[in-house]
């Protein structure tokens, strides 16, 4: 899976949990824009990590700050 | 005979509409089970009996809408159901009904079984069916608007009420949580994400566990008197994304273990963005905790929902000064705050509730 695929399904899940969501800036920080609490993230996490099979250790989260750097990451993680 | 009453799910609720039936007269029911969805300012709540029994009839119309106390139902008690329930309507006539027409029917959603035939021997034909699914009501939508308005009117009423009736105190304390960092960090490290504990998780905990030595925070105010509640049922306020927010209960928190516990909030959280809570989620509650770390800000100085007596907010997890053993350096730390009625307690009792829950969070291994 290449990077422009995982961020149409990071996106996607991204709605599901946001649905009024429109675009995201994708080097600002992605909790502000999206007003994701901690739940959602934790559920955003698990969603990513039912959907593309990629494990994110809690140690990665700072890692993962913009949809850039979680495109990224996931990216490295996939190959 | 029962009588199934529409129950109040809050302080903000004086009617209901009823949505839908789950039941229809003749089912056996038993305690627990959802009978009714009800439409309330705030959701859809899907309504649970809790008596057992055999439906006998059912009184209240979907779209109706009915102040809290009507009877709804009425059933017939376990015992009583043979002798009380009413002679065996004659079984209707059936009609032919075409293998097509059938499909479609369920298609459509319509009850083939009670439709009149219009073809052949009055055969139910795929006419038939269509003219029936045409004819049946839409399920009312509101507008989202108008779902806004009533959650914001409701909000409005319960807290007007909170500030008009109720004494309010408030305290605060900040909890060092190095160590409740730190042993959730390992506790994390050797799980997978489908597993991992949130620090709201804990502070929930503590929070019911401390309650169980200050039992004159868990109940309500009821006429002129401090009623204490059974269980330990924790109402979690959880904002909606289109605006508003709702605190269904988590029944016997301080029972759990951190890991059910956790499976219970994400669920509640889930179902309650989804519109799809349980009327004893609603009812029940004993107290309240409301967490706004996430947004960053450092204190909650939060307002009771009546007719419970207390509120525990818990603000931002950051590093802050802090000075033990005769040296200063930064620790992760939150700050509890508590806003207590007075009619029901006092500031001593309410100071000792918030340091035991900062005690217990020191030991998080024990939660």
């Amino acid at each position: 899976m290449d990077a422009n695929e995982i961020r149409k399904v990071v996106m996607a899940e991204l709605k599901r949990i946001a649905p009024e969501l429109e675009d995201v800036a994708p080097t600002k920080p992605l909790r502000d824009q999206v007003d994701l609490d901690s739940m959602d993230w934790l559920n955003f996490l698990v969603a990513l990590n039912e959907r593309l099979k990629i494990e994110i250790p809690e140690a990665d989260y700072r890692k993962l700050g913009t949809l850039q750097q979680i495109v990224d990451y996931l990216s490295a993680k996939a190959r | 005979m029962i009588e199934f009453k529409l129950p109040s799910l809050g302080a903000d609720m004086d009617e209901g509409k009823l949505l839908e039936w789950k039941v229809k007269p003749g089912d056996k029911v038993k305690r627990g089970d959802l009978v009714a969805v009800v439409e309330t300012p705030k959701a859809a709540v899907d309504v649970e009996i809790w008596q057992d029994g055999v439906v006998q009839e059912l009184i209240t119309k979907p779209g109706e809408t009915i102040p809290v106390g009507t009877v709804m139902a009425r059933l017939a008690a376990a015992g009583e159901a043979l002798a009380a329930a009413p002679a065996p309507a004659p079984a209707p006539s059936r009609h032919p009904v075409s293998p097509a027409a059938r499909k479609h029917a369920r298609e459509l959603g319509v009850d083939v079984e009670k439709l009149p035939g219009g073809g052949p021997h009055g055969a139910v034909t795929v006419e038939d069916v269509e003219k029936a699914a045409k004819a049946v009501p839409k399920k009312e939508v509101v507008p989202p608007s108008d779902k806004a308005l009533a959650m914001r009117k409701a909000i409005a009423a319960a807290m007007s009420r909170s500030k008009r009736e109720i004494p309010h105190y408030y305290l605060s304390q900040t909890i060092p949580m190095q160590r409740a960092v730190d042993w959730l960090t390992a506790y994390n490290e050797k799980r997978p994400v489908t597993e991992r504990l949130l620090i709201g998780a804990l502070q929930l905990k503590a929070v019911a566990l401390a309650l169980k030595d200050f039992p004159d925070f868990n109940g309500f105010w009821k006429g002129d008197a401090f009623e204490p509640a059974k269980g330990i049922h924790v109402g979690v306020a959880i904002s909606l994304r289109q605006g508003g927010l709702i605190a269904p209960a988590i029944h016997d928190v301080a029972e759990r273990s951190l890991d059910e516990l956790m499976k219970s909030l994400a669920d509640l959280v889930r179902r309650a963005r989804a519109g799809s809570l349980r009327s004893s989620e609603m009812s029940d509650p004993t107290i309240t905790v409301t967490n706004l770390g996430d947004q960053g800000v450092d204190e909650v100085f939060p307002i009771i929902y009546p007719p419970q007596v207390a509120i525990v907010g818990f603000g931002r997890l950051a590093p802050r000064p802090w000075a033990e053993d005769g040296m200063i350096g930064a620790v992760p730390a939150v700050v509890a705050s508590l806003a207590g009625d007075h009619r029901a307690s006092d500031g001593h009792r309410g100071a000792r509730l918030l340091a035991a829950v900062a005690a217990l969070l020191q030991e998080p291994e024990k939660l």
